[in-house]
């Protein structure tokens, strides 16, 4: 039985398709969701998100949200989701630096710090995804 | 009878007039059309948030979390959507009109934070008090700018402040129809556990239910408020383009008018001093 996973953002139907296999960042560690899985309801973190369809695999890179699986279908509500082939790697590594920046230049307390923090780690997420697929592309490619 | 020249100068005017509102009218349908497909892509998140409330609303009371909870009486917020600019037809009179209504009917305590320039203004000519205010949020609405707004009510009603909040907005049910509508924001009232084939129950909540709604509740705010934003964006284009579209239709029936007088002016003209020509030639 194939499984359905549909990715929603607040402002957008971000993926939906039949997969066969889909690795998420819950919130208490990374979550492997195959067919037939036990309805559940979880939090999730900061992280990437894997699919997994016939050869071809697929990823995204997750930030918070919500998951909700059901034996033959899985919904991620996440606050966005990045494709990993959509993410322009020059403009994420740029985001990561101006992050940086901004948190060794800026003076920083309470909400505000939290803020720079979890902006910086949001730039180091599309980095490494994206980096992860162009290496991968090129293992294939070559 | 006005003169040829004055004439011809007024048809200028008018043709003038009718560029603009044609230019606004076609701005109106491609921002509408834009506007329109937002509305949809927001829909399944906030479709699914309805859901998942509605499995955590099975296992958990009303009175796990404050902005669950019920208060009778109390002060009341109404959240007011309208738009920054004018020239969009009868959209924010109507939206006022609506809320000035509901405020008349419910007399009480009573607050209003205002999203949009017209709303702000119609409410402080009517002494209404405006506890916040935010500007329109432009023509292409995000959910990060509709999340301060989220963090203020959330934040005043869990600290009491408020004890009820609704929303008014324009519903964009088609591009002639937008209808005034109120929907209450707080306290939450999920929606019956109607899930598709499995009920609450069986889920399993990951940590625990408690922490998923207290992530969940604020969330779902948000999203109810940012799609009021993006049915009064709709409703906003979508009015100022039937608006413009009429306008540009009169300035057409004008110019044709204007052209009947100046050819009737312009004839008379010919007509006197022919007459005149002729009667000068007799007496000579």
């Amino acid at each position: 039985m194939p499984l359905k996973l549909e990715i929603v953002t607040p402002e957008r139907l971000a993926f939906s398709d039949e997969v066969d296999a889909v690795v998420l960042p819950g919130i208490e560690g990374e979550l492997g969701v195959l067919p037939h899985h036990a309805p559940l309801v979880s939090m999730l973190g900061l992280g990437e998100l894997r699919i997994r369809k016939g050869s071809t695999t697929e990823s995204f890179a997750i930030v918070g949200g919500f998951l909700q699986v059901r034996p033959d279908k899985v919904v991620v509500m996440a606050e966005t989701a990045d494709m990993a082939s959509e993410i322009d790697l020059e403009k994420a590594r740029e985001a990561q630096r101006e992050a940086e920046r901004a948190l060794e230049t800026g003076y920083h307390e309470g909400a505000d710090l939290a803020a720079a923090r979890a902006a910086l780690q949001q730039a180091l997420l599309r980095v490494r995804v994206a980096e992860r697929r162009y290496r991968e592309g090129r293992r294939h490619g070559g | 009878m006005p003169s040829q020249r004055e004439i011809r100068r007024r048809i200028g005017a008018v043709r003038n007039i009718k560029q603009i509102t044609r230019a606004m009218q076609f701005v109106a349908a491609s921002k509408l059309k834009r506007a329109q497909d937002a509305t949809l892509a927001a829909r399944p998140y906030s479709d699914k948030i309805d859901e998942v409330l509605a499995d955590l609303a099975a296992v958990l009371s009303g009175e796990d979390h404050p902005l669950l909870a019920r208060r009778e009486g109390g002060k009341r917020c109404i959240v007011l959507i309208t738009t920054d600019r004018g020239l969009a037809g009868p959209l924010n009179t109507n939206t006022i009109r609506f809320a000035a209504r509901v405020i008349t009917e419910h007399p009480g305590d009573l607050a209003v934070i205002t999203v949009g320039r017209k709303g702000r203004d119609a409410m402080r000519r009517a002494r209404v008090p405006i506890e916040a205010h935010f500007p329109g949020f432009g023509d292409r609405p995000t959910f990060a700018d509709v999340l301060p707004l989220a963090r203020l009510v959330t934040d005043d009603y869990v600290g009491g402040v408020y004890d009820q909040v609704d929303i008014i907005y324009s519903h964009f049910v088609s591009t002639l129809v937008q209808r005034p509508t109120l929907a209450p924001l707080l306290p939450v009232t999920p929606a019956e556990d109607t899930a598709v084939g499995i009920p609450g129950r069986q889920f399993l909540f990951e940590p625990n239910a408690a922490s998923v709604l207290e992530q969940l509740l604020p969330r779902y705010v948000a999203t109810r408020l940012y799609q009021a934003v993006l049915e009064a964006k709709a409703s906003e284009e979508s009015s100022r383009m039937v608006a413009m579209k009429n306008a540009t239709e009169n300035a057409e029936e004008l110019i044709e008018d204007l052209t009947l007088v100046y050819n009737k002016v312009r004839q008379a003209n010919i007509t006197r001093e022919m007459i005149e020509i002729a009667t000068g030639a007799r007496a000579i």
